[in-house]
């Protein structure tokens, strides 16, 4: 039971045992790469932010942890520092984290061996579903064999999640102040590393049509309608590139 | 936000960090995975599924640039417009390689902010 993904794929005929656990590794060494050093960055640039705001380093660990999501971590941590309640708190994170839901869904079917894969192993791999994590997934996974996406993601997710841990409470430990120009620098990071890598992730032309319309769309959402303005930059803009693109190819898809 | 917390209790910063924080995100990834059971990888839904959330992820990453949060927010608006242009034109020019591109627009950033600060004062 240490190895769940391991032992979950021992049971195919034509494969050795230790076949899951293998891709679990691999996965977990692909993990050493530049966008799991970009993500560790800006969260070692978060780890500035939550000192300055007055997180104790346990809850600043437990949120980098429990939630494995960057902005929805911003936003929690807007709530505590403005002493907002738990049900405005819970909403206003929902709605930061609702992008995780299309983001798992489009995920699952890639990993999933029909008939084979246990549900509660995709709701643990799951929680590694983020920016960096999916947008790894989305790129490297469709070239492997089918059973080996599930322990290879999740060997990824784990050591991206524990290395991000490890150095986010170093960065809350050692940083005592950041200099002006490397904490910004360590903002910018982040939306720039989020707009190349999925670009390199789109995999069709609508996909990119739709990135480019959210990005046209996003600010004009947020300053007329704060708050919901990430749902419905989702919403209306993806939904319309869809159709967009359907009416295009005369219906086919 | 130098203030610090609103401290009521020890524990109350954790019951915030699990009802609002990790069931508020984590419900979504299990929504997901349920709401997927049913889908094909190539069907016409998942496209219009994945269609939403590259949108939102994009207009998520031009928020974080043009409303940013803390420190950078100071910096002037197109700096930071000039800086993400040039990172994203790098990451073309150098085949698609994401590290160029954010690399360079690091050093546009950096090189940008310092000379505002050498002609301001």
């Amino acid at each position: 039971m240490t190895v769940p993904h391991g032992t979950a794929q021992s049971n195919l005929p034509d494969e050795p045992p230790t076949t899951g656990r293998k891709w679990f590794l691999l996965g977990a060494r692909a993990a050493i790469s530049i966008p799991a050093l970009i993500l560790t960055a800006a969260f070692v640039g978060y780890a500035g932010l939550a000192r300055e705001t007055g997180l104790t380093l346990p809850e600043t660990l437990a949120m980098t942890g429990l939630i494995w999501a960057l902005p929805s971590i911003v936003v929690l941590t807007g709530a505590l520092s403005s002493g907002m309640g738990l049900i405005p708190a819970s909403i206003a994170v929902a709605l930061a984290s609702v992008r995780l839901m299309p983001m798992t869904m489009a995920l699952m079917p890639m990993v999933k061996v029909p008939g084979k894969t246990k549900t509660w192993h995709l709701l643990i791999a799951s929680h590694f579903v983020a920016v960096t994590a999916w947008v790894f997934a989305m790129r490297n996974l469709p070239d492997l064999p089918r059973e080996a996406r599930l322990p290879y993601f999740t060997g990824f997710g784990a050591s991206v999640t524990s290395f991000v841990f490890c150095m986010t409470g170093i960065a809350y430990m050692a940083v005592e102040r950041m200099p002006d120009v490397v904490a910004g620098a360590l903002v910018l990071l982040t939306p720039v590393y989020f707009l190349c890598s999925l670009w390199g992730a789109a995999r069709l032309n609508v996909d990119k049509i739709a990135m480019v319309v959210g990005l046209a769309l996003g600010p004009v959402f947020f300053l007329y309608l704060p708050g919901l303005d990430l749902l419905w930059t989702g919403l209306v803009g993806g939904t319309a590139t869809y159709l967009g693109m359907k009416v295009l190819r005369g219906g086919r898809s | 936000m130098t203030d610090g917390l609103i401290r009521e209790t020890w524990w109350w910063p954790y019951v915030m960090i699990l009802v609002a924080g990790w069931l508020a995100t984590d419900v979504w990834r299990w929504i997901g995975v349920f709401a997927s059971g049913r889908l094909r990888e190539d069907s016409e839904l998942l496209i219009w599924v994945r269609c939403v959330a590259t949108a939102l992820v994009a207009g998520l990453i031009s928020k974080l640039i043009l409303f940013p949060q803390g420190i950078l927010s100071e910096t002037p608006m197109w700096l930071r417009i000039a800086a993400t242009g040039v990172g994203f034109s790098a990451f073309f020019v150098s085949r698609q390689k994401v590290v160029v591109g954010v690399l360079a627009a690091e050093a546009f950033l950096i090189g940008g902010w310092w000379l505002l600060d050498r002609v301001v004062w």
